[in-house]
């Protein structure tokens, strides 16, 4: 099964402080343990909100709203594609992310189309 | 936490951790069986302790200390005096190592020896093909000896029995634990990535209505494939084997119909083909390419699977490349099938005339005479060229060989089509 692993950092540094190297080298190790352990299918990390942009549909049509978002509580700065076992596994290995104090990693398991309905798999068929 | 979740979580742990666990204790053991049980004890002992204690900071730390231990206490009780002179030598090592055990957790790359160690000594040729691949699952796939008879439909007293005498053949003929050098290295690798590939197709060949164990042995394939990789970076048909199987397991969700009928390549929509893994196979290709110029034979059928991966669209395919790459992959393995499957690509990329004068000389392969496709790709050609009585004869000669009613009803039609376009 695949999850995807979002990483929610506790802030955005507005200030513009040096970047932590040592953390930089510490996320390096884990990602090369999940490699080395052939679990990694992914990782990247994302642009802060401010270069973000937002499409929504208020009203059917499309709206383009540029970031930051301010109403937006929890912002996701980075994931990973995991392929585990089971749940528990990745729970591990999320625990073992060496994450900044008062970050939230969350786990969503990833769909698999050949687990949909059978109806809906087929309107899926071009 | 209830006691059961709890349980999970340790097991997910040991999952995780059991791999590098056995394969540093059979540094000190010499044995993989005992590594393998020490291992296990070290996890009762887990599910005992940390339901009340909680999960300790660094859970592989602390079952590499508990295995350790009674690592050292069964050397202390078993010195066997018995054993030859030179196995001493041996014995020497061990009490160094077992002295040398108070130290900290081993350095990363003596953590990769040692899982080298593991992977080769389950792998050995002393074992036979299905004792490698149950062992292998065991020790390095973290998987229970039910799971293995699940994913191989055979009853699981039967799998206990096969790692039971495996771990017993390889004390009985002294199989030392270590990497292979030199000479030996390329055809005991041989013998690794044929374990690995002998998975995959196991978990490929499953169909819908299995349990779910059964497909899911690609995954578990692609995991060792990736774990062998970090471990043997220098290897090219280690990056080609993986490339191979990252490609082929991307069309899983295209290959059957909703019903479970499979889907020919050619038919498949290309929209469900999995990009992630696609990319991550053009770029193990790439790494294999790079290492060892393609001159070995997983590297090529990778190569192979690439051209198809590589097509947006099926009539976007370079069957030049391929029919290329096949006459490559003749020169180092050849084989009837394989020809058949150049013949396939030759009259793809050159036209029929080309690919027939492939499959004409493949007529009188003894090995081939009951391969229903030999006659279903010449009746195939056959049909282009017009020589439609021929390829009917061709197409109802393959019908009788299939043992697969579809695709005998499928044949069949092709056999009608043919006498009314004739």
């Amino acid at each position: 099964m695949r999850f995807m692993m979002l990483m929610i950092p506790k802030s955005y540094d507005a200030t513009g402080a040096p970047p932590d190297l040592a953390a930089f080298s510490a996320m390096a190790k884990y990602n090369q343990a999940l490699n080395q352990a052939g679990v990694l299918l992914a990782v990247d990390g994302l642009h802060p909100p401010k270069a973000a942009v937002r499409v929504s549909f208020p009203a059917g049509k499309p709206v383009v709203t540029d970031g930051p978002f301010t109403e937006a509580k929890e912002v996701v700065g980075g994931f990973w594609v995991l392929q585990v076992k089971s749940k528990e596994e990745a729970v591990e290995w999320a625990k073992r992310c060496p994450g900044q104090a008062g970050c939230v990693i969350e786990l969503r398991q990833i769909q698999d189309v050949s687990e949909f309905p059978a109806e809906i798999q087929r309107a899926m068929r071009v | 936490m209830t006691v059961t979740e709890a349980h999970r979580a340790i097991h997910a742990v040991f999952k995780i951790e059991s791999p590098r666990l056995i394969a540093r204790i059979a540094r000190i053991t010499r044995d993989v069986g005992v590594a393998e049980e020490l291992a296990q004890d070290a996890l009762v002992t887990a599910l005992e302790h940390w339901p009340r204690t909680g999960v300790p900071e660094n859970p592989g730390a602390w079952l590499m200390a508990t295995a350790k231990r009674r690592a050292i206490d069964e050397f202390r009780r078993n010195r066997r005096f018995d054993r030859k002179q030179d196995e001493l030598g041996y014995q020497i090592e061990s009490q160094a190592e077992a002295r040398a055990l108070d130290l900290d957790e081993a350095v990363d790359d003596e953590v990769g020896d040692d899982m080298l160690r593991l992977v080769f000594t389950s792998c050995h040729p002393v074992l036979s093909a299905e004792a490698r691949v149950a062992l292998t699952l065991r020790l390095l796939g973290g998987l229970t000896t039910e799971e293995i008879a699940r994913a191989f439909l055979v009853p699981e007293p039967t799998i206990a029995q096969r790692i039971v005498r495996a771990k017993r053949t390889l004390a009985e003929q002294n199989v030392p634990f270590e990497v292979p050098r030199g000479s030996e290295l390329a055809q005991r690798l041989a013998s690794v990535l044929e374990v690995v590939y002998l998975i995959f197709n196991e978990g490929y060949s499953a169909t819908i209505g299995d349990d779910w164990m059964r497909p899911a042995l690609c995954e578990d394939a692609l995991r060792l494939g990736r774990v062998l990789a970090g471990l043997a970076p220098q290897e090219p048909e280690v990056h080609g084997l993986v490339a191979l199987m990252e490609i082929q397991a991307s069309r899983s969700a295209a290959r059957t119909s909703v019903d479970g009928e499979p889907i020919l390549l050619l038919e498949q929509d290309r929209s469900r083909w999995d990009m992630l893994l696609i990319q991550r196979g053009l770029a193990a290709l790439t790494r294999a390419e790079e290492l060892g110029a393609l001159s070995g034979p997983y590297a090529l059928q990778a190569a192979i699977a690439a051209c198809h991966a590589r097509a947006k669209l099926a009539e976007d395919t370079d069957w030049q490349r391929i029919a290329a790459l096949y006459a490559l992959l003749m020169q180092l393995t050849p084989s009837p099938i394989v020809e058949l499957n150049r013949a396939v690509a030759v009259s793809m990329a050159f036209g029929p005339a080309a690919g027939l004068r492939i499959v004409d000389a493949l007529a009188v392969e003894p090995t081939l005479r009951s391969y229903h496709l030999l006659p279903s790709v010449r009746g195939d050609l056959l049909s282009k060229l017009g020589r439609q009585q021929e390829a009917r004869a061709e197409f109802e000669r393959a019908a009788s060989l299939t043992r697969n009613a579809r695709e005998r009803d499928l044949l069949l039609s092709r056999a009608k089509a043919s006498i009314e376009k004739d």
